[in-house]
Formats: C-alpha cells, sequence, structure tokens
C-alpha cells in the first residue's frame, strides 16, 4: 500500500488555498463593529453598543447563562454555564461579522456595523 | 464456522471497547485551540482500520455505537447530534472512497477528517438557526486536514501489522 498518491497532495493542497484565500479575503474586508448582537436559540436577544464598557449576562430558559463584558470596544465572554466552556476560553472580538459561539446554550455574539463605526470614529 | 462467530464478536467488543476509550483519553486531553469542534478525533482511527480491515457495514455499526456509548457516558443530547453528523458523513466519504483508485489510505483519512468537521459546522448552523458560524469552516478544514493526516499514517502502520489477522 502506497502511503501517499499525488491526489492526497492536490486534496490538501486545495483545501489550503481555500482556506488562505478566505483568510485573505476577511483580512481585507475586516473593518471594526460598532455594535454587539446577542442572539439566543436564533433570535435576536439585545444588541448593545460597543461605545459603553459593561457586563451583560444573556439567560436562558432552563436556567442556563452566558455572561460576556464589553471594554474599549471589545467583546469577551468571561463566564458561562456550558460545561465546554469554549465560548470563554475564546479570544475578544471587535471586528465587524466575528462571532462567539456558545453551542450547548444556543447563545451567539457578533459584531456588527462597520460603516457606523467608520462614522462615529470620524464624528469622534 | 462456530469459531469464526465467536472471532467476530470478540474482534467486534474489542474494537467497541477501543473506540471508546480512545474518546475517553481524548476527553481527556484540553486542546489548545478555543474553537468548538477542534479535535484529534482519535476514535476514528479505529473506524477507519476498521474499514479497511472488516468493511464498510462493519465500520458503520462500530462508530454508531462508539458514538452512542460515549454521548450517554461524557456528553448531552446535543453532543450525540453533532458526533453522530461528523460520523456519519466522515464515514459515508470514507466508505465512498475506499475503493476508488483516487485518493490513498491517508488521503481516505484527510478526507474523512475533514468531512467530520463539515457535518458538525452543519449541524451547528441549525442549531444555532445562524449561518455566520460558518466563519469557523476554515479552521476546522485546516484541523480536519492534520488531524486527517495524522489519524491516516497511524492507521496505516496498525493495518501493516494486523494484516495477518483478517487476510
Amino acid at each position: 500500500m502506497k502511503m501517499l498518491k499525488k491526489n492526497d497532495l492536490i486534496l490538501v493542497g486545495i483545501i489550503l488555498l481555500l482556506c488562505i484565500g478566505f483568510f485573505a479575503y476577511r483580512k481585507m474586508t475586516e473593518a471594526p463593529g460598532s455594535r454587539v448582537e446577542v442572539m439566543m436559540n436564533g433570535k435576536l436577544y439585545d444588541t448593545l453598543t460597543l461605545q459603553e464598557d459593561t457586563v451583560y449576562t444573556v439567560k436562558g430558559d432552563n436556567g442556563s447563562y452566558n455572561t460576556f463584558k464589553i471594554t474599549d470596544g471589545v467583546v469577551d465572554m468571561i463566564d458561562a454555564s456550558c460545561p465546554d466552556k469554549l465560548c470563554v476560553n475564546q479570544a475578544g472580538i471587535h471586528h465587524n461579522h466575528e462571532t462567539i459561539v456558545c453551542l450547548p446554550n444556543k447563545v451567539i455574539l457578533e459584531v456588527v456595523g462597520a460603516e457606523e463605526g467608520e462614522v462615529d470614529i470620524i464624528a469622534n | 464456522m462456530e469459531k469464526k462467530k465467536i472471532n467476530r464478536i470478540t474482534t467486534y467488543g474489542l474494537l467497541v471497547a477501543l473506540a471508546f476509550i480512545l474518546s475517553y483519553i481524548e476527553n481527556l486531553i484540553p486542546i489548545p485551540v478555543p474553537i468548538p469542534g477542534i479535535k484529534l478525533g482519535m476514535a476514528n482511527l479505529v473506524v477507519i482500520t476498521a474499514l479497511y480491515s472488516l468493511g464498510i457495514k462493519e465500520a458503520l455499526s462500530l462508530s454508531i455505537l462508539r458514538i452512542i456509548l460515549v454521548s450517554f457516558t461524557y456528553g448531552s443530547p446535543s453532543t450525540m447530534l453533532f458526533s453522530l453528523a461528523g460520523g456519519l458523513l466522515s464515514w459515508g466519504i470514507m466508505a465512498l472512497f475506499k475503493n476508488g483508485k483516487l485518493f490513498s489510505f491517508v488521503g481516505v483519512s484527510i478526507l474523512g477528517g475533514i468531512f467530520h468537521n463539515v457535518g458538525q459546522i452543519l449541524t451547528a448552523v441549525f442549531v444555532v438557526e445562524n449561518i455566520n458560524i460558518v466563519y469557523y469552516l476554515p479552521f476546522l478544514l485546516i484541523s480536519g486536514v492534520f488531524t486527517g493526516a495524522l489519524i491516516g499514517i497511524l492507521g496505516a502502520m496498525i493495518l501493516k501489522r494486523l494484516k495477518h489477522l483478517y487476510q
């Protein structure tokens, strides 16, 4: 049994190129957002501005919770009731369309409103 | 005939136990990447080895049995859903390319790793009802390539040593 075929390398190459392309595209289009949308079970739960520093807790129906903070326009999950704590371990977000996902609690934080963010910066 | 049957039963029991233990060990190892779904997939070592040594159907029952056992022991109904989606898609793709001449064993394992993650993220899109989380896909694809390759190389070594048992 041959260990590697040419097609294996082509497959890996295509996947890596796709990913590099995606990362490059994100890098070029990224802009600081102005708001964070809190989604739960696919519905909008609340929207907060990134301009004000705050600590906020999302409470689920069955006693679940996710607590995040906003400091200097960066959203970061600081506590959650989920077992894996992946959302807490994830780094803070502040660019448009960046998300922090908590799958067990079905909670998503998404930074939005890049254009308005820029306007605000100009206005300031 | 009787001996052959006993042989099969013990082999299955052994492999299910092995896959279960590998999942347990994997649960003990913290993953340094805080992205949901990134895993080494050590249990896939058993599934892909079974796929090549025992057969396609045998690998499927092993995979499903392991997922049910592991989910009931360490997970929750939601982790079972993600594991099943990833496990079934990965198995299907690997079974599809197994007999083809297109990819080597390692290549098939890489495909398995990639599609395991694709299956999980598609499930996640439906669970949280937000398409934007496909942004995680590139990270998961890259991780699938690396873990798939690693599992493939290990699996090839195991198959080489097990050859005399099933041929």
